[in-house]
């Protein structure tokens, strides 16, 4: 049956063989999460706000004294962090399940694993975003000097576990009926040796200790950054593939 | 262009197609009809690559599924009933992520031309957010056709569009046809398919129950058809 | 259903003997230790337990795996009868070393590693659970909680030496230091065999309740096969 031509329809040559299109569908996914943030802003005011009223609660929940806040600072900021964390997680996901965006990007021609690294890159961003808030905020708060390179480096390794772990775990609570409260449950018992490590780190820089001290804890972190990086990658397939 | 043989897919212990089988020519457009909860949307999911077969033998454009799935989604393109499109960006940003991510040549030019094809390329600064799900549609065919795909998926395209809209997709439809694409098109507007389609498949209790191309019917005798093939 | 075949059924009656067996060891075969008198005693059980508890969670790791590679069904109905297992016996084995540690520390919880590794593993047991109770398609949910139980069994040991660590360069004042931690009291002859003893009579319970559980799964499989029979 003869249709007749409308249109002149271009070679096939418009799509590219995909050489580089794992980078390249990576970098996008981060631009476009970043893109899409940066207009409404939505997730990240959500994250700092909360953040921020964590620990004015903490302030008052706690109510220590100058000496003893020093030692519970580091706890309190990745308290903190941990659960701004978590939004930040079921927000990202959300948006690509509720407009059924996760198919869109499940269509394109490319490793499942870069839609992976894509939404880690980008939550990460957010998480990083989030703590530089807040540490300045926490620093004028509490006239502590929190302007460290060691925990700086910390706070990196940290999130970069959570993270990573994170996007894997919430990427399958999106998909269940209980969603957003599910994200927290299954990510907080896991995500433990990255508190355990970051506070004692972070701790031990604020403290002015010697970097051999510190130096298992930031071990322990670097471990567990990479064991579930792997393992996340892996996996990731079996998450979101039918 | 389509070949489907013994196609079965179970959900657990629920099997939702059996032993289907399907096959579609270059260039034809078949309109997928059935009663709800037959498997249309299945039976589509897996043509795009997007759930696995448990059973049978599914080729798409030349391409195995689900082993060759990557190279099948590069000659597919497909619209849902959900937009699958970012809010938060522009009609230009959102073609120009999945012109990346589907690494299309000469982007920017084909956008314009998509744009342009599609009538949003007033609005292309604007928000998906606020567009209307007519213009929703449209920009998500924009964004199907955006690499050139041999192949075309609707699943009820025409879901929550008023009259207008309605045809303005099927105009855009057509067009989009025209060039040479093969389509399937699962419907349950009898009266919008009966123009648009070169051929009806019925899919009922889990395998296509009966076919006929639109020289057979003649006109006005969809709705007997569908009703025979639902009964028998 | 296949009725319980006769391996099984000696299995019941051999595990109910061993544990009378245990038990009768334990009460009065044992030597009363000096300084603990009758408290000790529920070491044994505290031991048992928790190995018990090990077998379990190392079953679930492997099933979870074996899932994922293979896609057969029946690997998550053996995942989900290990967690369930090794769920309720490191509860028991908690709660028994609960009632050892208030006589011998003067509190009923401590935050030593063990014992603090094992109830993060409740917890990611629990969510475990959950997360089943939330899918409601079975290879869904088969899948995600394969994934899970590998990402728990990986963390729990990450976990295990962290905390190991942050007690070692901080050490607490009760608990790791003293005497009594992993029974680190002198235990002679009689206590070692009682204490193997008792761990090889659990471990045959352990295959015995895993067993049973297992069947547990697969009758309900059936029934859900019948219902959807019914209904189609």
């Amino acid at each position: 049956m003869n249709r007749p031509q409308t249109t002149d329809r271009r070679p096939s040559s418009v799509v590219r063989r995909p050489s580089s299109g794992f980078l390249k569908a990576i970098a996008a996914i981060v631009w476009k999460d970043l893109a899409a943030e940066l207009r409404s802003r939505e997730l990240l005011s959500a994250m700092l706000v909360f953040a921020l009223l964590v620990i004015l609660i903490f302030n008052f929940a706690l109510e220590l004294d100058p000496v003893t806040r020093r030692m519970a600072t580091p706890g309190i900021l990745w308290a903190t962090f941990a659960f701004a964390g978590t939004l930040g997680l079921n927000r990202s996901m959300a948006v690509e399940k509720d407009r059924g965006c996760l198919d869109g990007l499940l269509l394109a021609p490319v490793d499942r694993s870069a839609i992976y690294f894509g939404k880690t890159i980008s939550n990460l961003a957010f998480m990083l975003i989030v703590e530089v808030v807040v540490l300045p905020v926490y620093s004028v708060l509490y006239n502590t000097n929190l302007f460290n390179p060691g925990l700086i480096v910390v706070i990196l390794l940290g999130s970069v576990g959570y993270v990573a772990v994170g996007t894997l775990l919430s990427s399958m609570a999106v998909q269940t009926r209980t969603r957003d409260v599910l994200l927290p449950i299954l990510l907080f018992p896991v995500v433990i040796p990255i508190l355990i490590a970051a506070v004692k780190a972070s701790s031990g820089f604020l403290q002015g200790l010697s970097l051999t001290e510190v130096m298992p804890y930031i071990n322990l972190l670097i471990v567990y950054d990479v064991i579930f990086t792997a393992v996340a990658y892996m996996v990731f397939d079996y998450v979101v593939e039918e | 262009m389509i070949a489907v043989k013994k196609l079965v897919k179970r959900f657990g212990l629920k099997t939702v197609l059996r032993g289907l089988d399907f096959e579609v020519q270059e260039g034809e457009f078949v309109a997928l009809l059935g009663p709800n909860g037959a498997g249309k949307t299945t039976f589509l999911r897996i043509l795009a690559s997007l759930s696995r077969p448990t059973l049978g033998e599914v080729r798409v454009a030349g391409f195995r599924l689900p082993i060759q799935a990557a190279a099948v989604r590069r000659n597919l393109g497909v619209v849902s009933h959900l937009p699958l499109l970012y809010g938060d960006l522009t009609a230009e940003e959102n073609l120009r992520f999945f012109g990346r991510i589907y690494s299309v040549l000469e982007l920017s030019q084909r956008i314009d031309e998509v744009l342009e094809l599609v009538g949003l390329n007033s609005r292309r600064r604007d928000l998906v957010r606020t567009f209307s799900r007519g213009m929703q549609q449209r920009l998500a065919i924009g964004r199907a056709i955006l690499h050139d795909p041999e192949v075309l998926l609707f699943d009820e395209p025409h879901t929550g569009l008023d009259q207008d809209a309605c045809d303005m997709l099927d105009r855009l439809l057509r067009e989009v046809a025209g060039q040479g694409r093969t389509v399937v098109m699962t419907s349950h507007d009898l009266a919008r398919v009966e123009d648009l389609a070169s051929r009806f498949d019925v899919l009922s209790r889990g395998v296509i129950s009966a076919s006929a191309s639109r020289n057979d019917l003649g006109k006005n005798n969809l709705l007997d058809f569908y009703r025979q093939a639902l009964s028998g | 259903m296949k009725p319980q075949p006769m391996v099984l059924k000696v299995l019941n009656v051999v595990s109910v003997l061993l544990f009378l067996a245990a038990l009768g060891m334990v009460f009065l075969y044992a030597p009363l230790e000096a300084t603990m008198n009758y408290v000790q005693k529920i070491f044994y059980f505290h031991i048992a337990t928790a190995w018990v508890g090990m077998l379990g969670f190392i079953a679930a790791a492997v099933a979870g795996v074996l899932y994922l590679i293979k896609h057969d069904q029946k690997w998550d109905i053996v995942e989900l009868a290990a967690v369930e297992i090794s769920l309720v016996f490191f509860l028991i084995a908690i709660a028994a070393g609960s009632i050892w540690a208030r006589p011998t520390w003067g509190a009923y919880w401590t935050w030593e590693p063990r014992l603090t590794t094992a109830a993060i593993l409740e917890m990611i047991y629990i969510a475990y659970l959950l997360l089943r109770q939330g899918i409601d398609d079975p290879d869904r949910r088969a899948r995600f909680s394969a994934v899970y139980t590998l990402v728990g069994a990986i963390s729990v040991p990450i976990t295990f030496m962290s905390i190991r660590l942050f007690r070692t360069i901080h050490p607490v004042v009760i608990g790791t230091n003293s005497a009594a931690s992993q029974g680190s009291f002198d235990m002679t002859s009689k206590m070692l065999a009682t204490m193997f003893f008792a761990l090889f009579a659990f471990s045959v319970i352990f295959v015995n309740l895993f067993w049973h559980r297992i069947r547990l799964g697969q009758l309900a499989q059936q029934v859900e096969q019948l219902k959807l029979e019914e209904l189609q």
